[in-house]
């Protein structure tokens, strides 16, 4: 018993104090840890503002004060109170959901065949597709806009969605997804007797739910925010999108930041929606369950 | 009845052509192996039978109906994979009962189906869970049951155990076998290991280089094989060859010993003298070889000696109990019924013993 309690004495006198196994300071970590926050700053500031000036009166908007004098909800009354927010919110709703459903379906689609389909021409189609990521949107807008005019589409849903219901990045980004989907549940959906189409809505899409989860959020947000192509292809205001009605608030001698700002706080609730919506979709290691052992 | 009949199937990728002429007829009900060394063609032919490549030339025949033009799901076999190709968003239930999607049973006459794969399989508690909550020996019966489910005229397995651990593959190989003696359909099952081959087959289907070597029972291929390379890829450890020459009613070794086999072969025909390693011990009666022990790999019953001889270093069987030790010099015995002589130049076997 004695020898017993003396080993047991003898290892305590041997542990580090609590002092010692502190872990020492490291510059390195401070440094990351100092950029990381810098970095969460210059990315937080922006919305702080948005909400800080949306609380504001006019006379004081230009006052860089994160904390409002009289914080008050009149703008949003006002936003809320107004028609045209409405009618914007909506258009802005429907255009961002139906080209997110499209891209959806026809970027994977496409990244499907191209992926997992062996045809003369595969590669060159591929090729073709990335090159058209080189061209930027303001080259386009002027093909776009001849385009819509001679089609009627001016001023039309259809004129608004139509350049972004199937993107050049989505394809790209489906087509690298379903290479990490084995062929091998591919060829045992087809002995099991499904069709090509069955197989792709069935089998592969499941797999590649993670890149579906970020297609959705990438082109929702892309299109929430569009301005420059909306503006162009609407007249009317009740055609307007968000962004696009927003900035209509005021004019040229008096921009009403403090609505604008408030139109913008209340526009990030659908995006963060989406956001928490598709997230939980974005887990790794899905496809490998099925897999090995 | 044959199930399967393949006719001189060819198939090229390009220009490379892969399977050159394969023939073979399958028996209802057989379980038949392919094995081979990687490259050798076994899975393509596996592919060419389920339909998911197509035949260059040649032609397959399915229960009595060629089948070269018909879709995968038209050629009334089932097949399941390497990587077992369970699909990890489906629950065990749903993916044995994928395969019967498209079959035109009912409702309950499916559910019935599946219960009773599911009962063979010893599954029916798992029915309810995700692949990912099952271990790699459950997720292999649930592709068997994927396959089984479809009650096919065929079943291809492609190298369905080589992602199981060693002791999990045993379990398996001896699950398969029973399942197969119980539901009785015809297997095709490809492999590259000749153990499995060997356990588990009715016949082996042996290949090379997109060419068929042999096809037996496991007894034949083992006992009698057709050439050098059946000879060595059967066994383990592979079978000891030794170069030699015709010389009258005898064979001589480059030992200078000298095997009495009356085969009429031409004086002076280059041959290779083959012995396994089972038939070959140390001691014994006339000595074919002599040499100095290198290793020794006792395997408790026996002990594996390498020697060196100068015939190159060979393979011997020694009793486990009294092994010759390293640095010993024995002289090495084989029974001349055990005895396979090959022809040198075309490796094929000149006489097989009985």
């Amino acid at each position: 018993m004695y020898a017993v309690n003396s080993e047991i004495q003898a290892a305590s006198e041997t542990l580090p104090s609590k002092h010692a196994l502190r872990k020492p300071v490291n510059m390195g970590q401070i440094c990351r840890w100092l950029l990381l926050f810098a970095g969460g700053i210059l990315m937080v500031a922006p919305i702080a503002y948005m909400i800080s000036t949306s609380l504001k009166w006019p006379h004081e908007i230009y006052n860089l004060s994160l904390v409002p004098e009289e914080p008050h909800l009149e703008n949003y009354i006002y936003v809320l109170e107004d028609g045209r927010f409405y009618g914007w919110f909506i258009n802005s709703i429907i255009i961002a959901t139906i080209t997110t459903a499209s891209n959806i379906i026809f970027d994977s689609l496409v990244g499907y065949t191209l992926c997992k389909f062996r045809f003369p021409g595969r590669y060159i189609v591929f090729i073709a597709i990335l090159s058209t990521l080189m061209i930027p949107t303001e080259m386009l807008v002027i093909p776009w806009y001849l385009m819509s005019q001679s089609l009627g589409w001016l001023d039309s849903y259809w004129g608004i969605m139509f350049p972004g219901l199937m993107t050049a990045f989505g394809t790209f980004l489906m087509k690298q997804f379903f290479e990490t989907v084995p062929d091998d549940f591919i060829e045992a959906a087809r002995i099991d007797g499904l069709n090509e189409l069955q197989i792709w809505w069935t089998v592969a899409m499941p797999l590649v739910r993670p890149a579906l989860a970020a297609l959705a959020i990438f082109v929702f947000l892309g299109n929430w925010t569009a301005f420059i192509w909306p503006l162009i292809v609407t007249n009317s205001v009740e055609m307007y999108t968000l962004p696009v009605g927003l900035s209509s608030f005021g004019d040229e001698a008096d921009v009403q930041w403090e609505l604008i700002m408030t139109g913008a706080a209340i526009s990030t609730i659908p995006t963060l929606i989406v956001f928490l919506v598709f997230q939980r979709f974005i887990i790794r290691g899905v496809v490998m369950a099925g897999l090995k052992g | 009845m044959a199930s399967l009949v393949l006719r001189n199937l060819v198939k090229s990728f390009g220009n490379t052509e892969v399977l050159h002429g394969i023939s073979l007829a399958v028996d209802d009900g057989e379980f038949v192996v392919f094995v081979g060394p990687s490259g050798c063609g076994k899975s393509t032919t596996l592919r060419l039978i389920a339909g998911l490549e197509e035949t260059t030339s040649g032609e397959i025949e399915i229960a009595g109906r060629v089948v070269n033009h018909l879709e995968p799901k038209n050629r009334n076999i089932a097949m399941v994979f390497q990587n077992y190709a369970i699909y990890p968003h489906m629950t065990v239930r749903k993916n044995i009962g994928f395969g019967l999607r498209t079959s035109k049973l009912s409702k309950t006459e499916r559910r019935a189906r599946l219960e009773e794969v599911a009962e063979i399989l010893d599954m029916t508690d798992l029915l309810g869970r995700k692949p990912s909550q099952l271990s790699g020996g459950q997720r292999q019966r649930v592709a068997i049951g994927r396959a089984m489910v479809r009650d096919p005229a065929v079943f291809l397995f492609d190298e369905p155990l080589s992602n199981l651990d060693a002791q999990l593959r045993a379990q398996m190989r001896l699950e398969i076998k029973k399942l197969h003696q119980r539901v009785g359909n015809t297997i095709i099952f490809v492999t590259h290991d000749q153990v499995e081959a060997m356990t588990m087959a009715d016949r082996i289907v042996i290949m090379k280089d997109g060419h068929i070597q042999q096809v037996g029972t496991p007894s034949e291929v083992y006992h009698r094989p057709a050439s050098t390379f059946v000879a060595q890829f059967i066994g383990a450890p592979s079978m000891n060859m030794l170069a030699g020459e015709a010389v009258e009613n005898a064979i001589h070794l480059k030992s200078g010993a000298k095997i009495n086999l009356d085969l009429g072969l031409k004086n002076g025909l280059p041959v290779i003298v083959g012995v396994r390693p089972d038939d070959l011990h140390p001691g014994g009666g006339a000595s074919i070889l002599e040499g100095t022990v290198t290793v020794q790999e006792p395997l408790g019953p026996e002990t594996l000696v390498y020697v060196d001889t100068v015939n190159g270093e060979v393979i011997a069987k020694a009793d486990g109990r009294v092994p010759p030790q390293v640095g010993d010099h024995v002289a090495l015995s084989a029974d001349p019924d055990c005895i396979h002589v090959f022809d040198a130049e075309s490796q094929e076997v000149l006489t097989r013993p009985l």
